[in-house]
């Protein structure tokens, strides 16, 4: 598995933590041993023929016996000594175990550290076309529970599992050696736990994943449902709402239901199966006592090698939960991971020089799913110009501004800027170059001052201030609270729709881009500040190449050139002027919102049924 | 990799930029371990399974005894079948029996716990959060308005998961207590001296656990709270993903990104150390009990005052014996983390329903029609009229267009006719009734609404139109969405009416989203219509689409429309118009024209739309208006 390789860069760490896992199995496995022969010390009657059957006990305790003198009494010495040595083994485990344990963890943490470095980094680069198809929810599920999964998985089940393995074939070697019947009965729980751990492991892995896909249809379920609760209330439709809830809910409990099932006859059968062992070993042992094969003091230590097996052979349940978790989350994890970015560098790509800032699609088609959305679209934008783009929606006005800065590549023709194809030079070099004012904005949350400053952190603080006022909204954020430093997005002040795009193309400014596309981004501000915007920005426009989508025609009339697009094509351009003298489209939409008032016969035809 | 990139000026300047995500303060403040109040509403939910539970307490017990009594039998086996001198095979096959028995009895007793437990968890916290869902459904809007719908998912969630784990904590708990209590009682019973002796360890790891536990539980929430700060910032850039590529802020982004994961590696590294601590610790501890196990056990055993098999049997304990109180302590985690969470779930469940039914609120099938607002006062705040005094009527099959600045109670106007709200003086009837004499699911059958930003949900095109009218065939569907024009993009789309919905209908224009929302207003064939236009945002083309789509919509049905463009209030029957909460004129287009007041005003002005209307050119309209007026 993929995590196990990835464990194996923390080279010193698992060292010691198998070294680790060594002394403690040692320890732990002398702890029986100690405790059947302080059984038969104890019994030796006789008090000077102490009968022990561990040779290397017996030796330890003769060599103390020296130290002590003859003078002592021999039962009395051997059991100080052993348990002297009980005593010594028991620490020695505890310091063996906490650091086997804390090298378990501190790896799972350090990969869980890598994960998420390495997810939020492709995610970063992702691009566009993955992210429209995904739900955001799912990939932050990704990125917070199933790296969590993974992290669980390397700290609890990795290193774990070798110390079961190594704690379980020398007990078995020991227990075999000492006596082979008895040791086989004592171990005979071993397979059949193996046999169980697997099988649900492998239900558990599959349930575990199901309920996982459930879990985040419920919460798609409820956050819709709050998100729309306006809706929700004026279609009366709690019920509906309700069943939808009891529905995604049901469906959580069935499964959750199922792995609580497995989970408890698994537990309960593993630990039946050790506990008939046990059973076992107290006859066929006891039987052996009565006949003098054995002393009861390997019987005891038969006993508690068991007990000492009972613990981890419960945290093989765990751990196969902890191996269907690490599976199933680190499958999804890697599912994104692996994903290569549509748009990337070309491994020769340069950054891109400006010599003058000329813009230029040649004859781009472009499509989406198998839709074409655009198609054989060829315009020039030079430095001190503005090409205006007018057209219904889903006409590709849109597309054309995720053209620009390489959101997407063009299934054909190409784009270019100062002659270089946007492929060949660096994603990086070219967005700094261009600066795309979207509709729609994210605040992030930080301080209004952080968010305009987002593309340019380094920006000093009279830049963002003049931004913002060249953007109208300076006088805005002076009335926030907290002037600049207030903070907005999801925790702090929200804006307005045109607050919003009035921040974003803030933002822009400060990036000093050489091509400004505006994408929609003035819909939601009144058309007097617009006004003041545009008048604020000439300056700024004036030796820079500039696109203007808007349907507000408003907006883009005094554009030098103007496309009119239809069906990814264009279907007009020229200025305004030229456009309404050819009386197509433009006209139309031109009558329509700028003069209404004189009717049009489109708009009255419908209104035919209110009237 | 993404720091090929380093920034030169790095060092010099810190860059504007920052993670700050922290959980808000109210979701990590660390309370009292109990909370009688929370416990008793809890135990409501818990009583629906008391049969169940019982049964689990049974369980649990039987599981507790049942592992007490194998080293008890274990301990008859070395002194009464192995005695010394007098080996007994039969009693030794006995001894065997009673041993299957209670392996059995602890078999039996350990599925149910573990089964009975784990479901009824599961069940509770499903009802739990069904019981929040639920009253979130019925609690007023401006209790929603207020709050943001991360919290409540939050709670939601994390604070419903916190309760099972309480619950399923709690019985185990309980199982724990009498295991440490039986244990203890066995050990004194077998031999109080070597009893009492072995127990000495006790309070030393008592007194261990309580230094360790501030430091502990301190590392700990250090590391959740850099966790959650970690998952934060990784949501909110998952969220705003085409900011951060468009803006090249990627360099940046992995930076802070990287120095937020690392502070959590730390913590979480430290955490851990204090969580490993504690095994040399116990270990030692059952390293000294065992050692007096056996050295005073042993020398008791040499004495005769005791036998082996009694000390064999302190040996299993001895093992058993830490465990109880290691959980024991760190369940106090757990009761702190559920009591917070539970007094979060119950706050939501508190919040009032200001707007419930009447007991005898009436459903009536068929109405009319027909608006009427009669001297209604209302606002949001006190002393903060919104509406002041308003009087208007609405006949049936009538289109009515409410215009007006923004704020001036338009939104609010239509609010009050689906009783989001409840006025303060005067009356809303709606059919003739007044709305607080009907069934507010009444009012959401014959009013239907379609909002200013189209809400859609997940799932195909389908369920989306046909919402939650169950009794709409497909046809039904259908012929809505030819008659608001949507049909035909529908059948472009790649599965037609099956088309699943992206998040919030992200695979559609705004326009088609609108153009869906008429479709499901449609379907809901309500007497009574509600439009909230929308504003600038659709683009003239759709918006000649949806000026017939609006009047399909409006046929036999009376509507109102708070409009912004003027070619939809140009249509309408009649217009109002709002300022400042109040009813300054009403008319149609050319009465009003005629008049010369503040509707004429704007409309010469020549925008598109009134909301386009700078403020300060309807403050001066206003005042023009006024002139004229007086």
């Amino acid at each position: 598995m993929r995590i196990t390789r990835m464990s194996l860069h923390y080279k010193w760490r698992l060292l010691f933590g198998f070294i680790a896992i060594f002394l403690a199995s040692g320890f732990q496995l002398a702890i029986p041993i100690l405790i059947g022969s302080a059984v038969d010390a104890a019994r030796s009657l006789d008090a000077s023929s102490v009968e022990i059957a561990n040779g290397a006990v017996v030796s330890a305790i003769s060599s103390a016996t020296d130290v002590f003198g003859e003078g002592s009494n021999p039962a009395k010495t051997a059991l100080i000594v052993i348990a002297v040595l009980l005593f010594i083994s028991s620490i020695g485990r505890g310091l063996a175990a906490m650091f086997q344990n804390y090298m378990g963890e501190s790896i799972g943490q350090n990969i869980g550290y890598e994960l998420r470095m390495l997810y939020y980094e492709k995610l970063q680069r992702l691009s566009f076309s993955y992210h429209a198809g995904v739900h955001t929810g799912d990939l932050i599920t990704r990125g917070i529970i199933d790296v969590e999964g993974v992290r669980m998985f390397v700290q609890t089940a990795l290193l774990r599992t070798v110390f079961l393995v190594v704690l379980i074939g020398t007990g078995m070697y020991l227990m075999l050696s000492e006596d082979l019947q008895l040791g086989l009965i004592s171990l005979s729980f071993v397979p059949f736990v193996a046999w169980r751990a697997t099988a649900a492991r492998l239900k558990l892995r599959s349930n575990w994943y199901q309920l996982q896909e459930r879990l985040s249809a419920l919460t798609k379920v409820m956050d819709e449902n709050l998100g729309g609760i306006r809706v929700v209330r004026a279609f009366a439709s709690q019920d509906h709402e309700m069943k939808k809830f009891d529905e995604a809910s049901n469906e959580t409990l069935l499964l959750a239901n199922v792995q609580v099932g497995i989970r408890a006859s698994n537990i309960s059968l593993m630990s039946v199966a050790f506990m008939l062992a046990m059973g076992a070993v107290l006859w066929v042992g006891g039987l052996k006592v009565i006949a003098g094969d054995i002393t009861p003091g390997e019987l005891t230590q038969f006993l508690a090698f068991m007990s000492i097996l009972l613990q981890p052979v419960r945290q093989i349940g765990m751990m196969i939960n902890g191996f269907a978790r690490g599976s199933a989350t680190g499958g999804r994890l890697f599912q994104v991971l692996d994903l290569d970015p549509e748009i990337q560098d070309k491994p020769d790509a340069k950054d891109l020089e400006i010599t003058n800032g000329t813009l230029e699609f040649h004859n781009v088609s472009f499509g989406y799913e198998g839709e074409h959305t655009l198609n054989g679209i060829s315009f020039k934008v030079e430095p001190g110009h503005t090409v205006g783009i007018v057209g219904p929606p889903g006409s590709g006005k849109s597309t054309i501004a995720h053209l620009v800065p390489r959101f997407y590549d063009p299934n054909e023709g190409y784009i270019t800027i100062d002659g270089q194809d946007l492929r060949d030079i660096t994603l990086d070099s070219l967005r700094k170059v261009v600066g795309v004012v979207e509709q729609d904005t994210f605040l992030f949350t930080a301080s209004v001052q952080h968010n305009v400053a987002y593309g340019d952190p380094w920006a000093p603080d009279d830049r963002v201030e003049l931004a913002s006022k060249y953007a109208q909204l300076g006088d805005y954020i002076e009335r926030l609270p907290g002037g600049y430093d207030t903070m907005v997005g999801e925790r702090g002040v929200s804006l307005s729709g045109g607050q919003r795009q009035r921040l974003s193309i803030a933002r822009s400014i400060m990036l000093k881009p050489q091509l400004i596309v505006f994408d929609d981004s003035t819909a939601a501000i009144d058309a007097a500040t617009e006004q003041r915007i545009r008048a604020a920005l000439t300056d700024l426009t004036k030796d820079r190449a500039t696109i203007i989508i808007s349907h507000r025609l408003s907006s883009l009339m005094h554009a030098d050139e103007i496309l009119f697009i239809e069906q990814g094509e264009i279907v007009e351009r020229g200025s305004h002027e030229e456009l309404l003298a050819q009386g197509g489209h433009y006209n139309d939409l031109y009558e329509l919102q700028i003069r209404p008032n004189e009717g049009n016969p489109t708009v009255d035809g419908g209104e035919g049924g209110a009237s | 990799m993404a720091t090929r990139e380093t920034h030169d000026r790095s060092h010099e300047i810190p860059p504007k930029a920052s993670i700050k995500l922290g959980p808000t303060q109210d979701e990590e403040v660390f309370g009292d371990a109990f909370s009688g109040q929370v416990v008793g509403r809890f135990i409501k939910y818990v009583a629906a399974y008391k049969a169940l539970l019982w049964v689990a307490i049974t369980a649990v017990l039987v599981f507790t005894v049942s592992s007490i009594s194998i080293p008890l039998i274990v301990r008859d086996v070395y002194d009464d079948a192995l005695a010394e001198g007098a080996p007994d095979r039969s009693k030794l096959a006995t001894m065997v029996i009673v041993f299957l028995v209670a392996v059995g009895f602890n078999f039996v007793a350990n599925y149910l716990q573990e089964l009975i437990v784990g479901r009824v968890a599961e069940r509770i916290l499903i009802d739990m959060r069904r019981a929040m869902y639920a009253h979130l459904q019925r609690i007023s809007l401006s209790f929603m308005d207020k709050t943001e719908i991360g919290k409540l998912m939050s709670r939601l969630q994390g604070d419903v998961a916190a309760l099972q784990e309480f619950l399923q904590t709690a019985v185990f708990a309980i199982g724990d207590f009498v295991l440490l209590i039986g244990i203890i009682g066995a050990m004194v019973w077998l031999d109080w001296r070597l009893g009492l002796m072995t127990l000495a360890v006790v309070p030393t790891l008592f007194i261990v656990r309580i230094i360790w536990l501030p430091h502990a539980r301190r590392s700990f929430l250090r590391a959740r709270i850099t966790s959650s700060i970690v998952s934060g910032a990784l949501a909110e850039n998952i969220n705003g993903v085409r900011a951060v590529q468009g803006m090249s802020r990627e360099y940046v982004n992995y930076d802070l990104f990287d120095i937020r994961a690392s502070d959590n590696l730390k913590a979480a590294n430290k955490a851990s150390k204090y969580g490993v601590m504690m095994l040399p610790i116990v270990d030692t501890l059952t390293g000294a009990a065992m050692a007096i196990i056996v050295i005073m056990g042993g020398f008791f055993v040499l004495g005769g005052s005791m036998e082996v098999g009694v000390m064999v049997a302190f040996v299993l304990f001895v093992q058993r014996f830490f465990d109880p109180i290691r959980s024991l302590t760190m369940h106090y985690n757990v009761l702190q983390r559920a009591m917070a969470s539970g007094e979060r779930i119950f706050e939501v469940i508190d919040v009032p329903v200001d707007i419930a039914d009447k007991p005898n609120a009436i459903d009536p099938e068929e109405i009319d029609g027909s608006i009427k607002f009669e001297n209604v006062t209302f606002g949001y705040f006190p002393d903060q009229p919104i509406l002041k005094n308003i009087n208007f009527e609405v006949k049936p099959g009538e289109t009515v267009a409410l215009v007006g600045p923004t704020g001036s109670g338009k939104t609010s106007t239509t609010a009050l006719l689906h009783r989001f709200y409840d006025i303060w003086e005067g009356s809303v009837k709606v059919g003739g009734h007044d709305v607080r004499d009907v069934t507010q699911n009444s009012l959401g059958r014959h009013v239907s609404m379609v909002l200013q930003e189209p809400f859609l949900f997940s799932g195909n095109i389908f369920e989306n139109i046909k919402y939650n009218k169950d009794s709409a065939t497909r046809e039904d569907v259908i012929t809505a969405a030819q008659a608001v024009g949507a049909h035909e993009f529908i059948m472009k789309l790649p599965e037609g009416y099956e088309t699943e919905l992206e998040q919030r209908g992200g695979n559609l224009s705004l326009g088609q989203r609108q153009l869906i929302s008429f479709a499901r207003a449609i379907v809901a064939d309500a007497k009574i219509l509600v439009l909230d236009e929308a504003t600038a945002s659709i683009d003239s083309y759709t918006e000649m689409l949806i000026q017939q789509a609006l009047a399909r919509l409006m046929e036999g049905r009376t509507g109102m429309v708070i409009a912004h463009r003027l070619a939809t209030i140009r249509g309408a029957d009649r217009i109002i118009v709002f300022q400042d909460g109040e009813i300054i004129e009403q008319g149609n287009h050319d009465e009003l024209m005629a008049m010369g007041g503040l509707y004429s005003r704007l409309y010469s002005m020549n925008y598109a739309s009134f909301d386009d209307i700078p403020d300060e050119l309807i403050a001066e309209a206003t005042r023009a208006a006024e002139g004229t007026s007086t």
